[in-house]
């Protein structure tokens, strides 16, 4: 039985969610090879022969994977696919946007954002924001899995020697193409992959203020998240949004400052080690799983904590 | 342009769910249902775009039981044309969904479908891009702007690093995120307009499409609960606690 990981990456290195998938891949137990679709994407297949537990590299390397376009990526996968037993893929924007149109085209029913592999044809995956944990069983010949990065160790990125084979491309679809993209830039540790986050709500009341979130994570090395309202208000990018619809995170510490604790903003970050939660509303559902709580004005404590660290 | 537009009756995004005793799932008796508020975003786009002039007729579609009939009234209260239900009392999968779609867009020639990006009750987000393979068409997935051109539509999405902009040829496939726009109540007037609409009803039977399920639920659980923390009085017991005791920071 082998397994197919389908590698996220930016043509030069490797995202950290495809370690985590490789870790899900190697856990179904099988023989796991990675399938790099890009263009000009040598250092990528390099990286990924590197990761501990992968035997072998498909490096698909073709102009129309500039950019990762799903209309020219599932096809690519769908000629694959007989030779694997399943096909793994992060549940980032970018997996999310591939897997289902692979899975459409394989006649296959997708299982999304895996938290566990039970056996395998079995998984766990959260429904409902999280507020329940679903069991199932896949009766499809190939499953296409998308696996959620928060619950698998990363592999070590380390330890391999994988042989890569080229494979060649299908060619540009003519359906779709890439126009431009607006970027986030920053010296912050990745959202998902932060040891530490911190969080502003809409109690932070402006995209200014959010200047002393910022401030706090810089003192802390950490990574900046935000709640939808916040990213509604236009104080910072979508990118930031932790939730049911945005990213999920799981640091070792999650510091929400003026989040109110909707049940689709703990969807993204109920899994974080220790919480701390510092609001002035002492009502606020954010306490219920915070682990220590402030209850403050933001604008004294945040800085106060800031000075103090 | 003709828009279609796939509405879900879904738990109200306000309703904190309750996982049954015997595990069998999720207790939704007397629970408020809503549309898909992911739905509701589409639908809004359908109408602004006819609004402006540039879609001539919106067509709500819902797959479920005989009570997503009031979702699809309140879709075209927001402004659809008319609705079809294709009614099932059974758990329909992504897959089929797409599928039932898919015979209705070969009957309907919609030129764009626009719809939402993940429904928040089994959290799947699946069924767009299933759509635009089985018709070998564009996605554009989780949009948050549009901008419709003849013969293509550029799409601005939110991705993980931030936002992309592609162009797509149409017809086309688009997913709702949440910031493509802000949906309206409906009012009053449209409320009683939307209960003269066109509501046609079949079933996937009439369609034929295969609703066979490919996953089996063995178990539905809660997920594992927080136990409850403290509440520190002060900014120096906090930091005190982070150190000395969680020792997550030095
Ligand atoms: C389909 C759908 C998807 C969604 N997806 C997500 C998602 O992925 N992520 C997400 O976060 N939300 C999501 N939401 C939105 C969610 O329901 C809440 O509306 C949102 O999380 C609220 O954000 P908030 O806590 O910042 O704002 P509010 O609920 O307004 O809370 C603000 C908090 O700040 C506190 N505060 C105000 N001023 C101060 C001060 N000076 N000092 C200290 N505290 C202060 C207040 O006491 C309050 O508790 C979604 C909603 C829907 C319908």
């Amino acid at each position: 039985m082998s397994i197919l990981v389908l590698a996220e990456h930016d043509n030069t290195g490797l995202k950290s969610s495809t370690l985590n998938t490789i870790t899900a891949a190697k856990e179904i137990d099988g023989d796991v090879h990675v399938l790099v679709c890009g263009s000009g994407c040598d250092s990528v297949a390099q990286a990924a022969s590197k990761v501990d537990g992968v035997s072998k590299v498909l490096k698909c390397d073709a102009p129309e994977h500039e950019h990762p376009l799903a209309e020219n990526i599932a096809p690519v996968i769908v000629d694959l696919a007989p030779n694997y037993s399943h096909i793994l893929a992060p549940a980032t924007t970018f997996g999310k946007n591939i897997m289902p149109r692979a899975a459409a085209l394989l006649d296959t029913q997708q299982i999304s954002e895996i938290i566990a592999v039970d056996a395998p044809d079995t998984f766990q995956r959260p429904i409902y924001a999280g507020n329940a944990i679903a069991t199932v069983k896949s009766s499809d010949a190939i499953k296409l899995i998308t696996v959620r990065g928060t619950t698998f160790d990363a592999a070590n990125a380390e330890g391999g020697s994988a042989s890569i084979e080229d494979v060649s491309g299908k060619g540009d679809s003519g359906l779709s193409s890439f126009d431009s993209a607006e970027l986030s830039k920053s010296e912050r540790p990745e959202l998902t992959a932060a040891k530490i986050v911190v969080s502003g709500g809409r109690g932070v009341g402006s995209a200014e203020n959010f200047a002393i979130i910022e401030k706090l994570a810089d003192k802390l090395g950490a990574a900046v998240g935000a709640s939808r309202a916040a990213v509604d208000a236009g104080y910072v990018p979508n990118d930031y949004q932790v939730g049911q619809t945005g990213k999920v995170v799981a640091p070792d510490l999650y510091i929400a400052i003026g989040i109110s604790g909707a049940i689709q903003h703990l969807a993204g970050m109920k899994d974080s080690k220790v919480i701390v939660a510092i609001n002035k509303d002492e009502e606020a559902p954010i306490f219920s799983v915070a682990d220590y709580g402030l209850v403050a004005d933001l604008f004294d404590a945040v800085p106060e904590l800031e000075g103090k660290l | 342009m003709k828009i279609l537009v796939p509405v879900k009756r879904v738990v109200d995004f306000n309703v904190k769910i309750r996982v049954k005793s015997d595990n069998s799932g999720v207790d939704l008796a007397n629970v408020k249902m809503s549309v898909n508020p992911f739905d509701e975003i589409a639908i809004e786009e359908a109408v602004r775009l006819k609004e402006s002039g540039k879609a001539t007729e919106i067509i709500a579609v819902s797959i479920g039981p005989e009570k997503a009939q009031e979702q699809l009234r309140t879709a075209m209260a927001i402004g659809a044309d008319r609705g079809i239900l294709v009614q099932t009392d059974d758990e329909v999968e992504p897959l089929a969904v797409a599928k039932i779609l898919k015979a209705l867009v070969d009957k309907e020639s919609p030129d764009l479908v626009i719809m939402g990006k993940q429904a928040i009750d089994d959290d799947s987000n699946q069924t767009g891009q299933m759509l635009a393979a089985l018709l070998g068409w564009a996605q554009g997935t989780f949009a948050s702007k549009l901008e419709i051109a003849d013969g293509s539509v550029k799409v601005t999405r939110e991705i993980d690093g931030g936002l992309e902009t592609l162009a797509l040829k149409t017809p086309a496939i688009i997913t709702t995120d949440l910031r493509l726009n802000e949906p309206r109540y409906a009012k009053l007037p449209d409320i009683m307009k939307a209960k003269k609409k066109e509501l046609e009803t079949m079933s996937s039977g009439d369609l034929g499409v295969d609703t066979a399920k490919r996953l089996e639920t063995l178990k539905v659980a809660e997920p594992a609960q927080r136990s409850g923390g403290i509440i520190v009085a002060s900014v120096d017991e906090l930091i005190d606690k982070l150190k000395n005791e969680a020792k997550v920071i030095s």
